[in-house]
C-alpha cells in the first residue's frame, strides 16, 4: 500500500483521490485482542483522513468495535481483521454524510481458523451532495470450517444529489460455512414522516428521529449508558445534515 | 368549529371531491358515509394536509382559521387529530417517545409549557388504561407487531393524550371485534362535550350503534348527496346507498 491508489482499483473507485494524496502513504494502526480476551473501542471518526486498522483477534478472544463517522470533507475508514480459531467480531457502524463529503467504509474480515464468527452491520445516511460508502469483504479460507459471518448495510438518501454505494464481497474456500450479507438503499418512509407530522411533530424533527432510529441498529448490543451517549451525539450530527 | 364549502381536491391529476360543503360546530358528532371511492379517505387526508393530495378550489376554515394554509404539524397544534385507517408502523420509535415528542411538539407551537417526564406519563398511563392496551405496549416501537385492534386503540391513547378540538377518524371500527369496538366507542364517546366535535368516516352503520351521531352524511362521487339524523344510518344499511342518493 504505497502507490497512489488509482480509481482503477476497485477498493478507491469511490474515493475523493484528491484528498486522498493529501493523506498518503497511511500508517497502519495495529489492534491485538489476545487469544481468549475481549475488547472493545468506539471509534469517533471526525477528523479528515485515512485510517487503516490491522486487527487480529485470537483464538477464543472476542472484539466490538463501535463506528460513528461523520463530520469532515474526506474520511476513510479501512479495517483489516484476521479471526483465529472460535474469534468474534461484532461491528456496528454508522456513517453520517452531509454537504459534500465523502465518508468511506472498508472492510476486509478474514476467517483463517475455523468456528469463528463475525457480524457487521453498517448503517448511512447522506445528505446534500454527499457520498457514503461500504465495501465489505469477508473472506473464508480453506481452514475456517463452521464459520459464521454476516453482514447488513443499509443506507437513507436525504437528498435528490446524495449518494450511497454498497459493495459486498464474498470469498469462501471452506465448504461448511454461514455467509451472510444483506444491502439495501432508500429514502425516508413518507407514510411514517405523514404520520408524526399528523400528530404535530414538526418535518425536521421527524427526518432526525427516524433517521436516528434508522441509525441505531448498528448500536444494537451496546449497553444502555453508551447507547444513550451515542444516541444524543447521532442526534446532534443529525440535526445539521439535511 | 370546521366548516368546508365547495371543496375540489384532486389526487394525481384525478378530481376527488368535486364541491363539498359541511359544517361541524362545536359539540357535534357527525358521520360521513358512502361506497368504495366515494371521497371519505381523501377527504380526511385533506383536512390532515397530506402531500400528494391537491385542493383545487373551495376553502375549509377551523375554529376561525384558514384550515389549508397551514402544514400537518400547525394543524394538530391547532387541535386536529387524523385516526388513520391504516395506522402506521415505526420501527425504532417507541410510542412513548412519539407520543411525548407530539404532545411537546404542540405545545410550544401553541406557546405553552412542554409537558414534564412525570406529567406525560401519567397521561399516557391514563389514557392507556382507558383503552384497554397494556402499558407495557407503549414501551414498543410504534405499532410495530400490534394487532389491527390493538393498533386503533393506540390511535385512540394518542388522541386521549393529545387531546384535540376535532378528531376526524376514517374507518376507526374497522378490524375490531365486538370488545374492542365497544372500548374504542367509549373512548370517543368519552371525548364528546360542548367545546370539541367528531367527524367519523365509516362503512358500516355498527359504530353508530355506539357512537350516535349528531348528523349523517351520505358521500357519493366526491359531494355530500344526502343528510339526516342518527336513523338514516338504518335506512341506508336496510336500503344501500344508491336508492338513499336517488
Amino acid at each position: 500500500m504505497s502507490a497512489l491508489p488509482t480509481r482503477k482499483n476497485e477498493a478507491w473507485r469511490y474515493s475523493d483521490l484528491a484528498a486522498v494524496a493529501r493523506h498518503w502513504p497511511v500508517a497502519v494502526e495495529p489492534v491485538v485482542v489476545p487469544a481468549g480476551e475481549t475488547h472493545s473501542d468506539i471509534i469517533r471518526a471526525s477528523e479528515e483522513g485515512i485510517r487503516h486498522l490491522a486487527i487480529s483477534i485470537g483464538a477464543g478472544g472476542a472484539y466490538r468495535l463501535t463506528i460513528l463517522d461523520s463530520g469532515r470533507a474526506y474520511g476513510r475508514i479501512a479495517l483489516d481483521v484476521t479471526l483465529h480459531d472460535g474469534a468474534d467480531f461484532q461491528m456496528g457502524a454508522i456513517l453520517i454524510g452531509k454537504g459534500a463529503q465523502t465518508i468511506e467504509l472498508v472492510s476486509t474480515v478474514r476467517h483463517v481458523g475455523p468456528n469463528a464468527t463475525s457480524r457487521q452491520i453498517v448503517r448511512a445516511v447522506a445528505g446534500g451532495t454527499a457520498t457514503t460508502s461500504y465495501l465489505g469483504q469477508v473472506a473464508v479460507a480453506r481452514e475456517g470450517q463452521k464459520t459464521d459471518a454476516s453482514q447488513s448495510f443499509k443506507a437513507i438518501l436525504l437528498n435528490r444529489g446524495a449518494t450511497a454505494n454498497a459493495k459486498p464481497e464474498l470469498e469462501i474456500f471452506a465448504d461448511d460455512v454461514k455467509c451472510a450479507h444483506g444491502a439495501a438503499i432508500g429514502e425516508i418512509d413518507n407514510n411514517a414522516l405523514f404520520y408524526m407530522t399528523s400528530r404535530g411533530v414538526p418535518p425536521a424533527q421527524a427526518r432526525a428521529l427516524l433517521t436516528r432510529a434508522f441509525l441505531s441498529d448498528a448500536l444494537e448490543g451496546l449497553d444502555e449508558a453508551t447507547t444513550e451517549t451515542l444516541e444524543a451525539e447521532i442526534t446532534a450530527l443529525l440535526e445539521t445534515a439535511a | 368549529m370546521l366548516v368546508i364549502d365547495n371543496l375540489t381536491a384532486e389526487i394525481d391529476g384525478k378530481t376527488i371531491l368535486k364541491g363539498l360543503t359541511l359544517t361541524v360546530n362545536a359539540g357535534e358528532v357527525h358521520a360521513i358515509m358512502g361506497p368504495n371511492g366515494a371521497g371519505k379517505s381523501t377527504l380526511s387526508y385533506v383536512l390532515a394536509g397530506r402531500a400528494g393530495y391537491e385542493v383545487t378550489g373551495g376553502s375549509v376554515t377551523f375554529r376561525g382559521e384558514d384550515l389549508l394554509a397551514k402544514a400537518p404539524h400547525e394543524r394538530a397544534a391547532a387541535g386536529l387529530f387524523l385516526g388513520l385507517q391504516y395506522p402506521v408502523e415505526i420501527p425504532g420509535v417507541s410510542n412513548l417517545l412519539f407520543l411525548r415528542t407530539a404532545l411537546n411538539a404542540q405545545r410550544t407551537l401553541r406557546g405553552e409549557l412542554e409537558a414534564s417526564g412525570a406529567e406525560f406519563m401519567k397521561l399516557a398511563k391514563a389514557a392507556a388504561e382507558k383503552l384497554g392496551l397494556p402499558f407495557d405496549m407503549m414501551k414498543r416501537a410504534v405499532n410495530q407487531g400490534f394487532s389491527g385492534g390493538e393498533k386503533k386503540r393506540n390511535e385512540m391513547v394518542q388522541m386521549h393524550v393529545l387531546q384535540p378540538f376535532l378528531a376526524v377518524l376514517d374507518e376507526t371500527d374497522s378490524g375490531l371485534d365486538i370488545d374492542a369496538l365497544r372500548v374504542v366507542s367509549d373512548g370517543i364517546n368519552s371525548m364528546r362535550g360542548p367545546d370539541r366535535a367528531t367527524l367519523l368516516i365509516t362503512h358500516y352503520q355498527r359504530l353508530l350503534d355506539y357512537v350516535v351521531p349528531d348528523h349523517i352524511h351520505v358521500l357519493m362521487d366526491g359531494r355530500i348527496v344526502h343528510s339526516g339524523g342518527a336513523e338514516l344510518a338504518h335506512k341506508l344499511e336496510a336500503e344501500g346507498y344508491s336508492a338513499i342518493a336517488a
